[in-house]
């Protein structure tokens, strides 16, 4: 996603009014019900593949999660309808519970560091001179764009047992323990791996772009806060915070919903490890389903998953739609 | 003089926190590039070698030469330009109608197309292994491309619509006066205008196919069709504790969206207020 400054289509609209007919020849009115068709028309194609290769994968989706569907019926090829079975012994599971509550708590304290770290950043950018500014710029472009599977490569050998910098570092530092310490052997330091790779992988975008927000604050509101005799940290908490939050707003929710559906970053470190302990609810909902071949079952925590993100989604797009209501 | 050195330290702690978190956030890039250049005893030393002195090109032989490497190369390359291509074409059209055309329904289509681009893709891949194995397209190149098409689909629609909609309006209109009918007047008017929004716009969607792995992961089992993430997140299992070629490989995987990112970055900026302002 990108912060785009667009223009909101100027002029009044050129509507060819089907209905206006009467007037005009019978060609005349053909061309001008092409006219209200056109834009249905271009839009068909979109519509279409969006419809047949995202609504029906959402809508197998929901019917999945009633079947009764292991390795059984799915080389048989047969349907077994079994109500809300699935649900039912999903949602009384502790096991999917403790996923549920393991996964909150994963995104909110990632989307915090993110958030919190990455406006501090993005704040510096603002005050740096313009040759340091550059230097930072270019180290979160390189981190920003390293793709995610390269970047879990790279954090396993850095946090690896042996020969890792990260042991070595802190065995240096007198922390001799550490000096084998294996990060994939318990459920806390397998998460602090993945959330150091996910926090270092997702602040350049807040900061970049939160920096690119403050360059469009008018300099005469800091004047004016000057004149009202306002300090550094008064200025910042009645000018910049103020005009900077609704791209707050709109980052956080943005950042809760990656970091909810974190698959890739969770499943290459340590394909949910050690004894499923790091499984969050997508990594939950493959493994039951593809990996231990309960697909009904996995369709069915999947649509719970599905359900939580729709919620959040509907969140971020009412404070992102506010923002851009002029624009519609 | 104390209160000199602490002046000093007030105008040098942004610069020094800069210099910090540039090598907080370029480390890891720069250590995958060293550890694959270094020899493998320099990799496997008690102490870590920070500047690698004797350059060796083995790991990458390692990488190259492991299997499919070439096949998969052209899986991935295959699967991604496809993908962006279609989804450009269609998302045109429709980021046309978008900005141009005022017709009932258009706000609910926006509004459509920004839920689908949250859609999340991570947690329907049981759905879609179920679609395309009674397909039979398991370990095809098809299914990936249609669905890394649609995937990227609402960012390239709605990236375009605010392109096209910055091209001046008058620009078209006066084509038409001109003689041009309005399909001409779009190729021969918006269209080149149009080119480094299609550029920048191209690249997310080049980046995000490139990177898909959930879904590859659960329909292309067969090794001949998979792409590079997949090859590149079991390349450790494969090679053991061989880190030289591990980083190897992942260089070699992430080598062009680097290259891609920080050329087009600039160009996408600069492209986007050219368009903007020009006319």
């Amino acid at each position: 996603m990108t912060v785009q400054t667009e223009r909101p289509p100027s002029g009044p609209a050129e509507v060819l009014k089907a209905d206006g007919g009467g007037s005009g020849g019978p060609r005349k009115q053909a061309r001008a019900r092409a006219g209200t068709l056109a834009p249905y028309l271009l839009l068909l194609p979109a519509v279409a593949a969006t419809v047949l290769l995202l609504g029906w994968p959402l809508l197998k989706d929901g019917l999945l999660s009633f079947q009764n569907l292991n390795m059984g019926q799915l080389i048989q090829h047969v349907t077994e309808w079994n109500g809300f079975d699935n649900y039912q012994e999903v949602l009384t599971s502790s096991d999917f519970w403790r996923v549920t509550g393991r996964s909150i708590v994963f995104t909110l304290v990632n989307a915090v560091l993110i958030m919190v770290i990455g406006t501090l950043v993005g704040l510096l950018l603002a005050r740096l001179g313009k040759r340091m500014r550059v230097l930072l710029l270019v180290g979160l472009v390189l981190a920003w764009a390293m793709p995610v599977v390269a970047a879990t490569t790279v954090y396993q050998w850095l946090f690896a047992e042996r020969f890792g910098v990260v042991n070595w570092v802190l065995d240096k530092l007198g922390w001799h323990s550490m000096a084998d310490y294996s990060w994939t052997g318990s459920q806390m330091s397998t998460f602090f791996v993945v959330t150091v790779l996910i926090v270092w992988m997702s602040i350049p975008f807040v900061a970049i772009n939160l920096y690119a927000a403050t360059t469009t604050i008018p300099k005469e509101l800091y004047e004016a806060a000057s004149l009202d005799g306002a300090g550094p940290w008064k200025s910042f908490l009645s000018v910049t915070l103020p005009y900077l939050r609704p791209f707050l707003y709109a980052t956080t929710f943005l950042e809760i919903i990656w970091v909810f559906k974190a698959f890739v970053q969770v499943f290459t470190i340590n394909g949910g490890g050690p004894d499923r302990l790091t499984e969050i609810l997508p990594v939950y909902a493959y493994i039951e389903g593809v990996g231990n071949q309960h697909f009904g079952m996995g369709a069915a925590i999947a649509v719970l998953t599905i359900l939580i993100l729709l919620v959040l989604t509907a969140y971020y797009l009412r404070i992102v739609l506010k923002q851009e209501e002029d624009e519609l | 003089m104390k209160r000199s050195a602490s002046s000093t330290f007030r105008r040098a702690w942004p610069n020094v926190t800069a210099v910090i978190l540039f090598i907080g956030f370029v480390f890891p890039v720069y250590w995958m590039f060293a550890t694959a250049l270094k020899p493998t005893g320099d990799i496997i030393s008690e102490n870590p070698v920070w500047f690698p002195t004797d350059i060796t090109f083995e790991h990458f032989r390692t990488a190259f030469g492991a299997d499919n490497f070439w096949t998969l190369v052209r899986n991935s390359v295959t699967v991604t330009v496809l993908a962006v291509v279609f989804s450009l074409v269609i998302g045109l059209a429709a980021a046309f109608a978008l900005a141009r055309m005022r017709f009932r329904g258009r706000r609910g289509f926006i509004i459509g197309f920004m839920l689908a681009q949250m859609a999340p893709w991570e947690v329907m891949v049981i759905a879609i292994y179920m679609i395309v194995r009674d397909a039979s397209m398991l370990n095809s190149l098809v299914p990936l491309t249609l669905f890394y098409m649609v995937m990227i689909l609402p960012f390239t629609l709605l990236t375009l619509r605010g392109f096209v909609a910055a091209v001046p309006r008058e620009l078209e209109e006066s084509a038409m006066v001109d003689g041009c009918t309005r399909m001409q007047a779009f190729r021969r008017v918006i269209l080149p205008l149009l080119a480094p929004g299609l550029m920048s716009t191209s690249m997310f969607g080049f980046i995000t196919a490139w990177n898909e792995f959930p879904m590859v992961l659960v329909l292309n089992k067969s090794p001949e069709a998979q792409t590079l993430p997949l090859w590149l997140s079991s390349f450790q299992t494969a090679f053991g504790d061989d880190w030289g070629a591990t980083m190897a490989a992942s260089s070699l995987f992430a080598i062009p969206i680097l290259i891609l990112f920080v050329f087009l970055q600039r160009r996408a900026v600069s492209g986007l207020t050219d368009g903007a302002v020009k006319g």
